[in-house]
């Protein structure tokens, strides 16, 4: 990656970021979200962030991998039935990784 | 400051330290991915300072190490930050008539956690005087761990072993983010089917799941609140 990328990447996305945070903080009081439109923003937050991490735990070297034997994905089963019951980030983590290195050492230890 | 603001901000820097033990993490972690990912050290750390966002800084992190266009970064970024769309639209009523320069800097501190924090505190206690007090105690610590943390994962980013497989937090960090959205049927719903479509649109170049993801989803979510439980 270009050095010059990385600057444009950051000032756009700074910019950006900025923008939609503070979009409604300095838009006149009378404007006002379409229902609809605010709506269906409720759901962005589970749809776009569910998004962000799924590929990464059914996806491995570039296929589907929906078995038993894809440690990362077991991993994010446990990852997301901590953060259910607790609501905790730093345990999601933890425990995240914990149980990959687990589920790691278990299929290492079965296959050979 | 009045004694009434006072109170506000100190009460926003006590329920701040709740969540600073989950920042923590997310922020070293995106830290070590941003340098692991060939950031190098100052812009990391600028780009933390600039775009003060980690789900952001995370993708564009991958975005960049596979040499994607400027252009589906920003793309992406939009997608990943609109949902501060609508924290910004329901905090405006809180906040109305504060001079810009207060509008400007709680805009820029605007995060996840902080947001979760006011509008709880907002609906608990409507007629409060120096709301933006407490906004901005609670921003302030969030805002200095997310740099101290992400700073100390720059640094350590590259003496990290690779067999520890950190980078897989990052995926876990998004975990802790999205679940406790994920309130009722028509949630679920929307969290579903971003995820399939995602998963099932890999192939496709650009990230251009992810845009299809969020089109879903919304469409999942919608549907799913219009139909009797």
């Amino acid at each position: 990656m270009s050095l010059a990328s990385i600057w444009v990447a950051m000032l756009g996305m700074g910019l950006l970021t900025f923008l939609l945070r503070s979009s409604f903080l300095l838009l006149p009081e009378g404007v006002h979200l379409p229902p609809i439109l605010r709506r269906a923003l409720r759901y962005v937050p589970a749809a776009v962030l569910t998004a962000i991490y799924a590929p990464e735990l059914l996806v491995q070297s570039g296929a589907i991998d929906f078995s038993p034997q894809n440690a990362r994905l077991l991993a994010g089963v446990v990852a997301i039935w901590v953060a259910w019951r607790l609501r905790r980030t730093f345990l999601t983590i933890v425990a995240g990784m914990l149980a990959l290195h687990a589920f790691g050492a278990f299929l290492q230890y079965f296959r050979y | 400051m009045t004694a009434q603001e006072r109170t506000e901000f100190s009460a926003g820097l006590r329920a701040a330290l709740t969540v600073l033990p989950g920042i923590f993490p997310f922020g070293v972690v995106t830290g070590v991915a941003m340098a692991a990912g060939g950031i190098p050290p100052l812009e990391a750390i600028l780009m933390s300072f600039v775009v003060f966002a980690g789900a952001s800084q995370l993708a564009a992190t991958q975005l960049l190490g596979a040499a994607a266009p400027v252009g589906v970064i920003f793309v992406t970024v939009f997608f990943i930050n609109l949902r501060f769309v609508m924290y910004s639209a329901s905090m405006r009523t809180h906040l109305a008539g504060l001079p810009l320069r207060w509008r400007l800097g709680l805009g820029y501190l605007l995060a996840d956690n902080s947001y979760a924090l006011c509008i709880t505190r907002y609906t608990q206690h409507p007629g409060a005087t120096g709301k933006h007090w407490y906004c901005l105690g609670v921003s302030l610590p969030v805002w200095l761990t997310w740099q101290v943390a992400t700073i100390l994962g720059v640094i350590a980013g590259a003496s990290v072993p690779h067999a520890w497989q950190l980078e897989f937090a990052a995926p876990l960090a998004f975990v802790a983010l999205s679940v406790p959205f994920l309130r009722d049927r028509a949630m679920v719903c929307a969290a579903l089917a971003a995820g399939i479509t995602v998963v099932l649109a890999h192939p496709l170049p650009l990230r251009m799941g992810l845009v299809l993801a969020a089109v879903a989803g919304i469409s999942a979510g919608l549907l799913a609140e219009r139909r009797p439980a």
